[in-house]
C-alpha cells in the first residue's frame, strides 16, 4: 500500500506545491488524481516515484513506476527494444532476462510490432503505449501516470483506456481528462492548492458538480455520466 | 533544419548488403584506415590514392549505394574541402608557372592542389560510405566498444534522439513565422529569428532536465546499459584482411619500403 502523511514541498521561488497532502492507497486500487493546472499533481508524482525530496512521511510497499506526459522524455534510446529495455538491464536484469521483460512488457500495451524502430517513427498514441512499457518492464508494485490521455485523438485515447484498463495493478492517474478518471478508476481524489479537496468513489465525486466548480474542473458539454457503468464500459 | 534535410542521414544502398551486416567496429576502423592512408601519404604517390579510390569503389558496389547517393551526400561537406584546397596553386611558388586568362598559378601549387582534393575526396566518400552503411546508433556503440570516451559518445546518442523532435519543434515554430507574414527581406529583420532560437534553447534545455528525471526514474545511476553485444564474425575478418591487403602495399611503395 502507499501511506503518505503530511508531505510538504516548496519549491525555490517558494511556491508551495504540495501543503500537508495525505494519502492511503490499497493494493489493487486504481485512483485518479484530478486537479486544475498548478494544483500540484506533478509534484505528487514526483514525491511518490521518489525523485523529489521534502517533508512529511511516505512508505510505499513496492517499486514506483512513473509514467511521464510527454513519451518523448522518455523514449531516449534509439530504439523501442532498447529503451524498454533500459530498466530491466539497470535493476541488473541478464541480457535474457532483458529480453523477455521487453517481450512482456510489449505484449502488455499490444505494441510488439514495433519494437525494432526508432521513437520518431511512431505516433504519439503508439510513443505513449510504449513509454508505458519501458515502466512495466520494471514490473513496478504501483504504476504513476501523468496525464495520460493528452493530445490522444479518441481512437488512440480508447486504445489506451483498454490496454490500462487490461494491465491490473496499483495504479494513480494524474489527469484533468474526467471521463477518462471516470471508466478507469473507482477512486478520485482532488487536489487543489497543495492539499486534497475531496476523496471518494470516482462517479460520486465526479458528480458533485459544485465541488467540480470550485476546483476548475468540469465534465465535457452533454456528458452524462448515468451512462456509464461503475467503473466498466461506456453503456452501448 | 527541416525534418526533409533528415533524409540525407541514415543507411542508403541495401540493407542486407555484406557490407551493411558487418560489425560496424570493423567498418568504423577499416573506413578510418583508408582516410588514414590517404591523407598520410606523400603527395606524389597516385598509386596510393588510387588503391583507396579503388577499394571505396568496391565496397559502396558491394553495398549497393549508388554514386547519386554518395555525390548528394558528399556534396554538403566537399565544397568546403576543395574551398580550402583551392587556394594552393596561388599560394604555393615553385615549378612551371602556367598563365589562366588573369590569373598565374605555379605547378607545384597545381599539384599539392590535386594532391589535396584527392585526400579529401577519399576521406569524405570513406565518411558517406561509413553513414550508408551503418546506422548512427550502431557506430556509436562500436565507438563505446573502443573506448572512447563515454560522456562525448553519451552526447552524441543524444543528440542524434532529440534532433527529430528539435527539428520538428524548429519547423512548427517556422511555419508559425510564416504564418503570421514573417518574410525577413533585411538583416534587422532577422530579430524574430533570434527571439525563436531562444525559445527553442529554453524549451530543449527544459526537455534535457525532464529527459533526465526519466532516466532516474528507471534506475539510471552511470554508463547506458547495452542489451545487444558486438561479435566478430567471418566475413568481418575477411573485410579486414581485403582493405589491408589492397591499402598497405600502394602505401607502403610511397614510403619506398617496397
Amino acid at each position: 500500500m502507499i501511506r503518505a502523511r503530511d508531505l510538504r514541498h516548496r519549491y525555490p521561488n517558494g511556491v508551495a506545491a504540495l501543503d500537508g497532502v495525505g494519502l492511503d492507497v490499497a493494493a489493487g486500487e486504481r485512483v485518479a488524481v484530478l486537479g486544475p493546472n498548478g494544483a500540484g499533481k506533478t509534484t505528487l508524482m514526483l514525491r511518490i516515484g521518489g525523485l523529489l525530496a521534502g517533508d512529511g512521511e511516505l512508505a510505499v510497499d513496492g517499486r514506483v513506476g512513473l509514467v511521464f506526459q510527454d513519451p518523448d522524455d522518455q523514449l531516449f534510446m534509439p530504439t523501442v527494444r532498447e529503451d524498454v529495455a533500459f530498466g530491466p538491464l539497470n535493476l541488473g536484469c541478464t541480457r535474457a532476462e532483458a529480453l523477455d521483460r521487453v517481450g512482456e512488457a510489449l505484449a502488455a500495451v499490444r505494441m510488439e510490432h514495433v519494437a525494432g524502430r526508432a521513437p520518431h517513427q511512431l505516433s504519439l498514441g503508439q510513443r505513449r503505449r510504449v513509454a508505458i512499457a519501458t515502466v512495466l518492464a520494471m514490473r513496478p508494485w504501483l504504476l504513476v501516470l501523468d496525464e495520460p490521455s493528452a493530445n490522444l485523438d479518441p481512437r488512440s485515447r480508447r486504445e489506451l483506456l483498454e490496454v490500462l484498463d487490461g494491465l491490473g495493478g496499483t495504479m494513480l492517474v494524474v489527469t484533468h481528462d474526467l471521463p477518462f478518471a471516470a471508466v478507469l478508476c473507482e477512486r478520485a481524489l482532488v487536489l487543489s492548492g497543495g492539499r486534497f479537496a475531496a476523496d471518494g468513489p470516482c462517479l460520486d465525486v465526479l458528480g458533485d458538480e459544485a465541488l467540480l466548480a470550485r476546483h476548475d474542473l468540469e465534465l465535457p458539454e452533454g456528458f452524462d455520466l448515468a451512462r456509464l457503468a461503475p467503473w466498466g464500459r461506456i453503456a452501448a | 533544419m527541416s525534418a526533409h534535410d533528415l533524409s540525407a542521414i541514415g543507411l542508403a544502398g541495401d540493407p542486407a548488403s555484406p557490407i551493411h551486416r558487418l560489425d560496424p567496429r570493423v567498418k568504423l576502423l577499416g573506413l578510418a584506415g583508408v582516410t588514414v592512408v590517404a591523407v598520410s601519404t606523400p603527395l606524389r604517390a597516385w598509386p596510393a590514392f588510387a588503391a583507396c579510390a579503388l577499394a571505396l569503389v568496391a565496397v559502396a558496389a558491394l553495398a549497393r549505394v549508388t554514386p547519386r547517393t554518395l555525390w548528394q551526400r558528399a556534396r554538403i561537406v566537399l565544397p568546403l574541402v576543395l574551398f580550402v584546397a583551392a587556394f594552393a596553386p596561388f599560394a604555393r611558388p615553385g615549378g612551371a608557372r602556367v598563365d589562366l586568362g588573369p590569373l598565374t598559378v605555379s605547378e607545384a601549387g597545381l599539384a599539392v592542389f590535386a594532391a589535396v582534393s584527392a585526400k579529401a575526396v577519399i576521406g569524405t566518400v570513406s565518411a558517406v560510405l561509413l553513414g550508408a552503411t551503418t546506422t548512427f546508433p550502431a557506430v556509436l556503440h562500436a565507438l563505446e566498444r573502443l573506448r572512447a570516451p563515454r560522456l562525448p559518445v553519451l552526447i552524441a546518442g543524444f543528440m542524434y534522439r532529440y534532433l527529430f523532435v528539435v527539428a520538428a519543434e524548429a519547423g512548427r515554430m517556422r511555419t508559425a513565422l510564416a504564418a503570421r507574414a514573417y518574410r525577413p527581406r533585411h538583416a534587422l529583420q532577422a530579430a524574430a529569428i533570434g527571439r525563436a532560437a531562444t525559445a527553442l534553447f529554453l524549451r530543449t534545455h527544459a526537455r534535457a532536465e525532464r529527459v533526465h528525471l526519466a532516466m532516474l526514474a528507471r534506475g539510471y545511476r552511470e554508463g547506458m546499459p547495452r542489451l545487444d553485444a558486438l561479435a566478430l564474425r567471418r566475413p568481418d575478418a575477411v573485410f579486414a584482411a581485403a582493405l589491408a591487403a589492397a591499402l598497405l602495399p600502394a602505401r607502403l611503395l610511397a614510403e619506398g619500403v617496397l
